[in-house]
């Protein structure tokens, strides 16, 4: 259960919300979309387009071959005690391939979208249908959600229960923006919500279904908007992983002259136990995001040596978007030649 | 022999901890009744089983009572009406009762030594009891609970209680501390894993406080606190004194 706090205006955590669905479409998973504030008709036409093997390769190439070209093997002459740390770098063909890259600027054709089953579920619709349902003591739009949810489950057979199924596949569900207005629950507007446990309950259902079953799920939530901190200590303990995006679009970071090549920080939570006392805990925790024109990628926060501005700084990893998400630990490659200038 | 005792964590996951009370018991051959609420049963038994015990094999010979919270809450909100004379324990979920006396007779009922048992003292294992708050519960139905729990495991049948709860010193949420906090005085032991105040450490990830609460049998005594920190790895946990992790020396 990957959960992401939403950044103040949805702008890129929307967008890894559709790198999930899109790496799904990729994959050949089914998808189950959730939503109170689009129709997940539009959520759906809105998806990146993959990028295929060959071009990408490509790209990073000929990048890789001109930063190679200037990279001579110096020695080090003051920092000497860095020589011996690995050197960040990795030519694209040993970056072991996990999941896909997409270009955010170009829209999923619709061919390859329609090549999956998916499953909406648009509250607005579903709560003009059947009025008489059972909510537990939960609200209603949570409860309609999860038995639809259920429902697929059973159905789809992702649940082991059919076993007329040869191949099983893989659910991927995706729930935007849950806890606000919007689905009817108060959580984020007031420091004492009169409801305080249906996002919680919600979760632990959630994570029920999710456990029985072949799927994996993306909640984005906002979380800036929600002030009771219980509430998110609570979530967070039901949650397997949790991520927060934090943008710097009207906060004092913008302009700050250390985060100048990046969008936003990823902070990092927690990242799921499972099946292991211990999990896979990655070296650093500073991550930091930026949108290119065709690219989202997540990196290393590096701040540079407190220098002029001709200070060179190459230092990259990509994740293939959310498809690492999905893995144990963020642990990520680097790509890129680092240049320490003094 | 009849004793509570608390696993506390703070910034931290504790669940290593539980993970070792289980197999331990197990080991030790007591009966046990393990009301795991937060992860599946594969998850514990896989872990178990890096630690030397098989869960299965225990459930099967009636060693271990294995309440799994979350398929038991999926079966009682989606599926058939239940029959009168098997309540499910979590049912104060649909709303129909808002106290866990369900719960509790099912504790209670697990660990009544059957004719033909011949296990050692029973264990009642709580894997976490802040996730009952999360699930709508009152506090005061949390406490009541673990109250009735207490007489029955630990005066009436002399077992051991050990529960999990979550803690943060800062944190708003107040109804958990509550029970924390009342859980803490009631305790004959407390084990509280908290993660390092300075952060993020790859060799040390966290440090455990030992409180054995004397005080609370006899009216002259001290607690007794010791601190050592730990790493975890994948089949066991090492503990050493502070500041004398193996990255450092």
């Amino acid at each position: 259960l990957v959960f992401t706090e939403e950044d103040k205006y949805d702008l890129y955590s929307n967008l890894l919300f559709k790198y999930f669905l899109a790496e799904g479409i990729v994959c050949g998973h089914d998808l189950f979309v959730a939503s109170a504030k689009e129709h997940p008709d539009n959520i759906l036409k809105e998806l990146p387009a993959p990028l295929l093997d060959d071009t990408y390769g490509k790209e990073l190439g000929e990048e890789a071959a001109a930063v190679k070209s200037e990279d001579v093997q110096d020695s080090m002459k003051i920092a000497w005690r860095y020589q011996n740390l690995p050197k960040m770098e990795a030519s694209p063909s040993t970056y072991t391939k996990f999941g896909h890259y997409y270009d955010v600027s170009k829209k999923m054709s619709p061919e390859l979208c329609q090549s999956v089953k998916w499953h909406s579920f648009y509250l607005h619709e579903e709560l003009s249908l059947e009025p008489k349902m059972k909510t537990w003591n939960m609200n209603s739009g949570y409860a309609r959600l999860l038995q639809s949810i259920q429902r697929i489950i059973s159905q789809g057979g992702f649940d082991g229960s059919d076993p007329q199924k040869k191949q099983r596949n893989v659910l991927r569900i995706g729930i935007q923006s849950l806890g606000s207005i919007l689905w009817g629950d108060d959580v984020c507007c007031s420091d004492t919500p009169e409801d305080t446990h249906s996002l919680t309950k919600f979760l632990y259902v959630l994570r029920g279904l999710l456990r029985k079953s072949l799927s994996a799920c993306i909640i984005t939530v906002p979380a800036h908007l929600i002030q009771n901190k219980a509430i998110m200590e609570r979530v967070t303990n039901l949650s397997d992983m949790v991520v927060g995006l934090e943008s710097f679009i009207g906060s004092e970071r913008e302009t700050n002259p250390l985060y100048k090549d990046y969008h936003g920080l990823v902070h990092v939570h927690q990242i799921p136990r499972l099946n292991s006392l211990i999990c896979d805990v990655s070296d650093t925790k500073d991550l930091a995001f930026r949108l290119k024109r065709k690219l989202f990628t997540i990196e290393r926060l590096h701040l540079p040596p407190d220098l002029s501005d001709t200070v060179s700084r190459a230092s990259k990893q990509d994740l293939a978007g959310s498809a690492e998400l999905l893995s144990s630990g963020c642990g990520a490659m680097a790509i890129g030649k680092k240049h320490l200038d003094f | 022999q009849s004793k509570f005792t608390l696993l506390r964590d703070t910034r931290t996951d504790g669940s290593f901890l539980v993970h070792h009370f289980l197999s331990f018991y197990l080991r030790a051959g007591c009966k046990v009744c393990f009301v795991a609420l937060l992860q599946s049963f594969s998850h514990y038994n896989i872990v178990a089983q890096k630690l030397g015990v098989s869960l299965a094999a225990a459930k099967e010979r009636g060693q271990l009572v294995f309440l799994e919270g979350l398929k038991s809450c999926l079966d009682l909100l989606f599926g058939e009406e239940e029959q009168p004379g098997q309540p499910s324990p979590l049912q104060f979920l649909s709303g129909s009762t808002s106290d866990l006396r369900a719960l509790f007779d099912f504790v209670r009922v697990s660990l009544t030594p059957a004719d033909g048992d011949s296990w050692k003292g029973p264990v009642l294992l709580v894997d976490d009891l802040s996730v009952l708050l999360s699930l709508g519960a009152a506090p005061v139905a949390v406490l009541d609970f673990i109250h009735y729990c207490r007489v029955s495991v630990c005066c009436q049948l002399k077992g051991n209680i050990v529960v999990l709860v979550h803690s943060n010193e800062d944190c708003e949420d107040e109804e958990n501390e509550l029970i924390v906090n009342s859980l803490c005085h009631h305790s004959d032991l407390i084990l509280w894993a908290e993660g390092l105040a300075t952060g993020f450490c790859k060799d040390v990830h966290g440090q455990i406080k030992i409180i054995k609460r004397l005080s609370l049998r006899q009216a002259a005594e001290q607690d007794l606190v010791q601190i050592y920190q730990y790493k975890i790895q994948d089949r066991n946990v090492t503990f050493f004194a502070r500041g004398l992790s193996a990255a450092v020396l």
